[in-house]
């Protein structure tokens, strides 16, 4: 009896020391992400000057001059995420409004399920559907010369970021008090009215929360944004080929070298303090939430 | 407690770097042939070396893509033992270095296969690429704005086609993809667009164009008449002879067993 007490010690002790390092593990991958981020994204910065990197407007690595701005990236990755939330917000809370409000459990459980597989889809399937589709759809509808451009980038990211906006703004929606609609519609207000005037208000900041969500996937989504955004370093217009922070990262990194190399580094190093920031943002908001 | 969690969480987490750091690593008593140069070789030196490796497992035969330019100095430097470059040696550079042409990569030039034109010359490929030219009319189609498909930055194709039409730089491009399907794909899409890729990649979904009235073949890549093409060479100083396993790996780059993975590569092997 009192040897197999200490054999289950023994275990509990091994065990805590495993959830311990596991934990921690986790802590360890996100300092030596940033750390060998900023040690390898520092150098290239330094060499090119700030200004020249973050607001220099032509990016020509391999030319025989080459030269490293990378405000067309930043700018088209702030407008592209921009676009996808002014298309895909609306859209992803008016269908949790409708999953929380308007239909049964039933059709709203099938609905649900059809919104969480969404997000499980790899994101190269949006972008070979949105090549394939959306691309060709898009020259046609605009009678552009070709249709792979920053609109259809939007398209795509704004459909890629509604299973976030949605399911987290039906969370908050649903838990918003009961007392309040019924006080509403008491006073007469009509259905409409009590979503849009009492329930929505009172729901604000986890639908704040959600568009943060939105903001944060759309920014860092590569792959399906290089199949359809045409990647060419243009300062960003609606209707022009455009090459995002991601993309530039990913479609260059392959055969680099050098200060080519050094400068996606940082490129991705820009990319990271974006990312830093909506998280933080992300994470005022859940903490207000919380008082 | 506390503690020594701390120091065994260190422990791991320096353990799990350092093998990752040993991976680069083998085993020393292993012959090694080391290769520098030309990134658009990749593929060819890739597939060849594999064949190679399978057959000699104590051979490994390294390659490291810095460029054609950063390749023939590696060789004339002499710290590395086959140079490859995707062009010919420059007069200076054959005072005391070798070339041996390995391979040829054709390059073909795709339009959609609703398109009706059907021959472009280099120049006027080029005045495509860089503006010049922005409407099929102006070469014999109908009038319809040119969407100028190419490859990304820092690939070989994009590199060997801009060098041969004297473009380098100056291509005005629609989009930059970064892989030959994804070209080949956009092309059989856009009615209006016209492409370049690796000619072993491209299929029948696209319209492949002639180019001074050459269509790109086995045959007219290796007699030289289609035009978008360039030599991929081995490159060997003159002072000191291939030995050992450099030497055999050099003879069976240009034996006729090399043959089938150059093709495979997507470039077209040399008559021998």
């Amino acid at each position: 009896m009192e040897k197999l007490k200490k054999l289950s010690g023994l275990l509990e002790k091994s065990m805590n020391v495993i959830f311990t390092v596991c934990g921690f593990l986790a802590v360890a991958f996100v300092l030596v992400i940033t750390i060998f981020l900023v040690v390898s994204g520092t150098p290239a910065i330094g060499e090119i000057g700030l200004t020249n990197f973050l607001f220099g407007t032509k990016w020509a690595s391999t030319a025989a001059t080459p030269s490293y701005g990378i405000l067309p990236f930043i700018l088209t990755s702030v407008y592209g995420t921009f676009g996808a939330i002014l298309i895909g917000v609306p859209l992803g809370i008016l269908c949790a409004v409708f999953l929380a409000k308007i239909v049964g459990k039933r059709t709203s459980s099938l609905v649900s399920g059809a919104v969480s597989l969404m997000s499980g889809i790899p994101s190269v399937v949006y972008g070979l559907v949105g090549m394939i589709i959306i691309v060709p759809a898009v020259r046609e509808f605009f009678g552009l010369p070709d249709g792979a451009n920053l609109f259809s980038a939007i398209l795509v990211l704004a459909i890629m970021i509604l299973p976030s906006v949605i399911s987290v703004s039906e969370t908050a929606i649903r838990a918003v008090p009961k007392e309040y609609e019924e006080a509403s519609l008491a006073l007469g207000a009509t259905k409409t009215e009590t979503i849009f005037k009492v329930t929505l208000p009172a729901a604000k900041s986890g639908i704040l929360a959600s568009v943060v969500l939105g903001i944060g996937r759309a920014i860092g989504e590569a792959m399906a944004v290089m199949m359809v955004a045409g990647n060419v370093a243009n300062m960003p217009g609606l209707f022009k080929s455009v090459r995002f922070l991601t993309t530039a990262v990913a479609s260059e990194m392959s055969y680099s070298s050098g200060l080519q190399r050094q400068a996606l580094f940082s490129v991705a190093l820009v990319l990271f303090v974006f990312i830093l920031g909506i998280n933080l943002v992300l994470n005022l908001i859940v903490k207000k939430n919380r008082k | 407690m506390m503690k020594t969690t701390k120091i065994l969480g260190s422990v791991m987490i320096v353990a799990v770097l350092a093998m990752g750091a040993m991976t680069g690593c083998g085993d020393n008593s292993q012959k090694t042939v080391s290769t520098d140069g030309s990134t658009s070789m990749e593929k060819v030196i890739g597939y060849l070396s594999e064949a190679y490796m399978e057959n000699h497992s104590d051979v490994k035969v390294t390659y490291n893509p810095t460029g054609s330019g950063a390749g023939i100095q590696a060789v004339q430097e002499g710290r590395c033992d086959i140079g490859l470059a995707s062009r010919n040696l420059k007069d200076d550079e054959k005072a005391d270095l070798n070339e041996t042409v390995v391979a040829i990569d054709g390059i073909a030039v795709i339009v959609n296969s609703e398109n009706p034109v059907a021959d472009l010359t280099v120049e006027q490929i080029a005045k495509v690429y860089t503006g010049e030219i922005t409407n099929w009319q102006e070469v014999g189609g109908e009038d319809a704005p040119i969407v100028c498909i190419g490859r990304e930055a820092a690939s070989g194709t994009r590199d060997g086609f801009e060098s041969i039409t004297g473009t380098a730089d100056k291509c005005k491009y629609a989009q930059e993809l970064t892989s030959t399907g994804d070209v080949v794909q956009t092309v059989s899409s856009n009615p209006n667009a016209i492409g370049y890729a690796s000619l072993a990649s491209v299929s029948d979904k696209v319209q492949t164009i002639s180019v001074e009235g050459v269509m790109p073949t086995e045959e007219t890549i290796l007699s030289g008449n289609y035009k978008i093409q360039r030599n991929f060479i081995l490159v060997t100083k003159k002072d000191k002879e291939l030995t050992g396993s450099a030497k055999d790996f050099f003879d069976f780059c240009m034996s006729s067993e090399a043959d089938e993975y150059i093709t495979k590569a997507g470039a077209v092997p040399v008559a021998k």
